[in-house]
């Protein structure tokens, strides 16, 4: 178990650690420094001790057998059989990532009649891509999804696993991510790859303007979700190479505990997503009525306007017009930020715009 | 019906910046408070006991301070709460954090609904529900929008997936995450402040687990690790224009024509 200890020997209660503590863990008890439960393991103390009191106990920890863990597979997203277009996204970021370690490409595609749109991800980059069909499978239903995910990784073991951001991806990915007993983190803003096949990933954290570089060093496989529109689509390749295999699995995998009695396709409202061109409007706009003047240079330009969180949360907007961590990714050609100071949370949803 | 429900002490503030030259985070404050997700969650558990009797559990896991969350929870409605917190605990990812609740809620009695925000403001991560409904062994249905229909062994919800919604019906025991047009949280009640002033918030440590394998809990039941924090990239190619509102419109009106987007 790694933890933090105290010298009180050497200690000499000057303060700096209660100090430098972002989660205020540190306190002095008597004559005794304490650290509590709030602790995160940044080390911060360790670091800004002056007499080297806090030492670090870190016991060796059991790391999985890398080699035998290969390949990135990415989950293929789909309503009946309409692919989501985050999938032709991953593809490309599993490509990018799996060259330099030269590991193949696979993908995971589960559903009912959807042998013709399997065919169709052949015409990108992709070594194999496996199927699991059965009418079981025709909506999403976590409990079932779950189990083929875990059936077609037991199988595979690749070392990297990438979902896409959305409803159902974050749905899905931590179910499976538990069940494996591994690591996961949500809405990457960019991936990288070592030679030890460590994926490094980089998302905003600690709910502050703050990045935070993350591996997964001892488990596999290494889970990550991506936002829509946070990576480039991939290009369709000349001369398709891969290969489809079908899988299948007992019946009792199949059974679900969920029952979809209905699912209604919402009604298509041009949503920010799609916008060429963005106006958005932060809580340096004071007034709602002052919201119509950038509705009205919003749709000047043909664009739309769109909102930070905190006007979303004084009922100034609809969240569907929220940009940001928990509102939508967008990727304009051109967006006019107004009253906006670029927290994190912000910026990690407009970041990959062409001209802000 | 038993509902437990999950809520989480998160900073007041998310202003929390950096210092380039040391690397250490710089906090305005200290003040917490509760995850605003989870009013949603514990509203929706307080309006199904109000229909249908039964309990409200609140839990949480965090330093011991994390216990005036649990206050807050008596004040809006909830009848028992209970907090996990150890030294052992320190340092949890995602992973971690979903196991120490699922082994705390083993020693509860039994549950038919847990209930929980669909994210936290502090780790945005919306992961911990699910992987907790997996340690659980239950099923688990994310951004429930609304309830539809609960029987006495089941609930009927409708789910928003972005682009489609569904309906569906989950047997109990089983965890929902709730979206925030559930239900509009209520405001705290003086009256019902005096009456929980003394209500006791129950505490569970490592010591009082039934898996003691500490492999699994705080950091070495961590399965990600950060290995550093920074402050985010600024863009390269910047332009600055102090001028005349008019002269700048101007100038801006200019560049995107050039660009080409308008």
């Amino acid at each position: 178990m790694a933890v933090l200890t105290i010298n009180n020997k050497r200690c000499n209660l000057c303060g700096k650690c209660v100090m430098v503590c972002p989660f205020n863990a540190i306190s002095q008890q008597d004559d005794k420094i304490e650290i509590s439960a709030g602790c995160k393991m940044c080390k911060l103390c360790l670091k800004n001790c002056p007499v080297k009191a806090i030492g670090l106990i870190d016991e060796k920890r059991v790391m999985v057998n890398k080699e035998e863990w290969r390949g990135i597979l990415v989950f293929v997203e789909h309503l009946e059989g309409n692919i989501h277009p985050v999938t032709l996204e991953l593809i490309g970021k599993a490509r990018e990532l799996a060259d330099p370690i030269k590991h193949p490409v696979y993908c995971l595609f589960m559903g009912d009649g959807i042998d013709q749109k399997a065919e169709n991800l052949l015409r990108y980059p992709v070594d194999k891509v496996f199927i699991y069909e059965d009418k079981e499978l025709k909506y999403f239903r976590v409990d079932n999804y779950t189990n083929i995910f875990e059936d077609c990784l037991r199988k595979v073991k690749p070392s990297i696993v990438l979902v896409g951001a959305t409803s159902v991806g974050r749905s899905l990915a931590p179910r499976v991510a538990a069940r494996f007993r591994t690591g996961l983190t949500a809405d990457c803003t960019a991936l990288e790859i070592r030679e030890n096949t460590d994926l490094v990933q980089i998302r905003p954290a600690f709910g502050g303007n703050i990045m935070a570089q993350i591996i997964t060093p001892y488990a596999r496989p290494q889970f990550a979700t991506v936002r829509y529109k946070v990576m480039t689509p991939v290009p369709r390749v000349t001369r398709p190479w891969g290969t489809i295999e079908r899988c299948s699995v007992l019946p009792e995998k199949l059974r679900s505990q969920i029952t979809v009695r209905q699912v209604v396709m919402k009604e298509e409202l041009p949503g920010i997503s799609e916008a060429e061109v963005l106006v958005a409007a932060g809580r340096g706009v004071r007034e709602q009525k002052d919201l119509a003047a950038l509705e009205e240079l919003a749709t000047m330009l043909g664009g739309q306007l769109a909102v930070t969180r905190p006007l979303v949360e004084m009922g100034w907007a609809h969240y569907t017009r929220q940009i940001g961590l928990s509102g939508r990714t967008v990727k304009p050609k051109l967006i006019i930020t107004c009253g906006i100071s670029g927290a994190v949370q912000f910026s990690a949803g407009m970041n990959a715009s062409e001209c802000i | 019906m038993k509902i437990i429900v999950c809520i989480k002490q998160v900073p007041a503030t998310n202003r929390v910046g950096i210092d380039e030259s040391t690397g250490v985070l710089k906090r305005e404050g200290v003040e917490s408070k509760m995850n605003p997700y989870d009013l949603y969650a514990l509203e929706t558990a307080i309006r199904l006991k109000e229909k249908t009797g039964g309990s409200v559990t609140t839990v949480t896991m965090g330093p011991p301070q994390a216990k005036s969350v649990i206050k807050e929870s008596f004040i809006l409605g909830a009848d028992k709460g209970y907090i996990f917190s150890d030294r052992k605990f320190v340092g949890s990812d995602v992973l971690a954090t979903a196991y120490t609740l699922s082994q705390g809620i083993r020693l509860l009695e039994d549950f038919d609904l847990i209930i929980c925000g669909k994210q936290t403001t502090d780790g945005d991560t919306a992961q911990v529900g699910p992987e907790l409904a997996e340690f659980l062994g239950i099923p688990h249905v994310t951004w429930v929008t609304k309830i539809t229909a609960i029987t006495e062994e089941a609930i009927v919800v409708e789910q928003d997936l972005g682009n489609s919604y569904g309906i569906l019906e989950l047997p109990f025991p089983s965890l929902i995450t709730v979206e925030k047009e559930i239900f509009q949280p209520r405001l705290p009640s003086y009256r019902r402040k005096v009456q929980t002033a003394g209500k006791q918030v129950n505490m569970f440590a490592f010591s009082n687990f039934i898996d003691h394998d500490d492999q699994k809990y705080g950091l070495n039941g961590s399965a990600t690790q950060v290995e550093r924090i920074f402050p985010p990239v600024a863009y390269k190619d910047q332009i600055f224009w102090e001028e005349q509102a008019l002269v700048v419109a101007e100038k801006i009106y200019a560049l995107i024509k050039d660009k080409n987007i308008i």
